[in-house]
């Protein structure tokens, strides 16, 4: 099948960009949308011109290295999975197609498709660890935690920290990624020591990365690939509340 | 211009702010919906709550209501739009292609338009105060309840001012919706900014918020439209019936 794309092309983080028009043919319904790119761009090699930059990784939804904004949605129209996991048998013969980089000032473009997300590996280095040696096996099994706790410790650690999150949010705010990193260790014994100070640390390094603030459209649960629910950031704000009567 | 800039708080209290005058304002209007309601019980009825509501701990009730209800409606206008002017500050070059994802979503046309249906508010927050706090109640004269005393008529003024005023009513019923969609997103978005939701919870306070913004929209709505509709039950000259059942029921309390 034919595919019509309408890609951002920016040459360089302060370079202009704009849709440029590309067409893909005897694209197989199998493949993946990362795959139907890297034939583009090997067209584009073999005519001499530059190749669209875009990022990746495992390929397998875990790394959280892809993402895109397809036809408005971040990781596409599907839901539930990244754009890696997209395969072209969701679209038609002779669809347009728009693709576009996720739009934050605190994820500055690089080039085309390819944005930095250190962001939030700040934010991680402010409260997303645990400080303890956490153990291995054996110790996970003779700490008792309420099958329920584990479960919704487990729903927040699913997180990839791809960003889709700030990408479909109207207001480019990370809290859902925030929320679900603190969230992970709220219940768990491991996370108790940082507990009082996590979310007051973690929201202050958001907001000064220049996230905007949640007004709570949820579009960002929408796009999640792993699901998480805004549930976690009314989490955060509980958290964030009582770290604010902490003494350290 | 201070105030314009950006607060130096933190996002999650900007959003607490904005939830606990948000859901503050619902309470009031809540209140002032049950109260307004008393004025299908008849002329005395309505005149006695008035009456009560500004003589009531010797009008200081009132008072403090009042500066308390404009404190609020400040701090929520001001943490409100500064939360609005983070999303232009955090994403300078928008998307070419915009889009709503669906599924769990809450983003709609009221989420999206929170300040616009907000200003319309506040627009006629202004326009319903003058239209009855600063009428001239002179005008409508007093009065007299069956116990002798002697009240301001506010019913005849409520009912004269939507009498024949298609067009007023008209406005009311533009504002109601105004309001009916700032609270389709707002109620339920003061719940999770409060941080009282749980994965189960969200989807039912998500329709809860919306019945009651539905309900409170349309509860409002009601007394202009049937007052304009219904002359021959409201009368502005109407005399007491003062063997009323709710009259009975709620007259002991408001004149005392
Ligand atoms: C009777 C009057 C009002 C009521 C009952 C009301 C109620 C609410 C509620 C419950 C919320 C949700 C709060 C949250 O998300 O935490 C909200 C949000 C909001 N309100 Fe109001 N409001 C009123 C008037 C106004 C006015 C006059 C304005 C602006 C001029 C305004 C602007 C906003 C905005 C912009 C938001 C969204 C904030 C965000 O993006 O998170 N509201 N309102
Ligand atoms: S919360 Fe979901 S969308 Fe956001 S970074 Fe984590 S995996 Fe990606
Ligand atoms: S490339 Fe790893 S999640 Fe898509």
């Amino acid at each position: 099948m034919k595919v019509n794309l309408k890609i951002w092309r920016q040459a360089g983080p302060d370079a202009p960009g704009k849709l440029v028009d590309y067409t893909v043919e005897n694209v197989d319904p199998s493949q993946s949308f990362l795959e139907m790119l890297d034939s583009l761009n090997e067209q584009l090699v073999k005519k001499g011109e530059v190749p669209v930059a875009f990022e990746s990784d495992c390929r397998e939804g875990i790394c959280g290295n892809c993402g895109l904004v397809i036809n408005g949605i971040a990781h596409g129209e599907k839901g539930g999975c990244t754009t890696c996991e997209i395969r072209m048998r969701q679209y038609k013969e002779g669809d347009t197609i728009t693709v576009e980089p996720f739009r934050a000032k605190a994820f500055p473009l690089i080039k085309d498709l390819v944005v930095n997300r250190s962001a939030f590996d700040r934010i991680m280095s402010k409260g997303g660890y645990v400080a303890v040696n956490a153990g291995s096996a054996q110790d996970a099994n003779s700490q008792l935690i309420h099958r329920d706790l584990a479960e919704e410790a487990m729903d927040a650690a699913a997180c990839i920290g791809c960003g889709a999150c700030v990408a479909a949010c109207p207001n480019a705010s990370a809290s859902l990624f925030v929320g679900a990193k603190i969230s992970q260790f709220t219940w768990l014994p491991q996370g108790q020591i940082e507990r009082s100070t996590r979310a007051k640390k973690m929201v202050t390094q958001m907001d000064s990365e220049g996230f905007g603030d949640c007004s709570n459209h949820a579009e960002c649960e929408a796009v999640c690939p792993k699901e998480i629910s805004i549930a976690n950031i009314s989490r955060m704000r509980r958290e964030f509340t009582k770290s604010l009567f902490a003494r350290n | 211009m201070t105030l314009l800039k950006e607060p130096q708080i933190s996002s999650v209290c900007k959003k607490l702010l904005t939830g606990i005058t948000g859901l503050s304002l619902v309470l009031f209007l809540v209140a002032h919906l049950i109260g307004n309601l008393t004025l299908f019980a008849g002329p005395d009825v309505f005149n006695a709550y008035a009456q009560f509501l500004h003589h009531f701990m010797h009008g200081m009730f009132i008072r403090i209501a009042e500066i308390g209800l404009m404190g609020f409606f400040a701090l929520h206008i001001w943490s409100a739009l500064s939360v609005q002017r983070s999303k232009k500050r955090a994403r300078p070059t928008g998307y070419e292609v915009n889009s709503y994802a669906g599924g769990p979503s809450k983003k709609t046309f009221h989420s999206m338009y929170m300040a616009v249906s907000g200003i319309l508010i506040l627009v006629f927050v202004i326009i319903h105060l003058i239209n009855f706090k600063y009428a001239d109640h002179e005008i409508v004269g007093t009065m007299t309840m069956e116990n002798g005393i002697e009240v301001t008529n506010v019913y005849k003024l409520v009912v004269n001012t939507f009498q024949g005023n298609f067009g007023l009513v008209l406005l009311y019923m533009a504002a109601m919706g105004a309001l009916c969609s700032h609270l389709m997103h707002g109620i339920w978005s003061a719940i999770q900014s409060l941080g009282l939701t749980r994965p189960a919870t969200i989807p039912y306070l998500n329709l809860v918020g919306m019945a009651i913004a539905i309900a409170l929209a349309v509860g409002f709505f009601l007394l202009p439209l049937l007052i304009f509709m219904m002359r021959g039950t409201f009368d502005p000259n109407a005399v007491p019936d003062y063997s009323s059942h709710a009259r009975l029921l709620l007259a002991p309390w408001m004149l005392g």
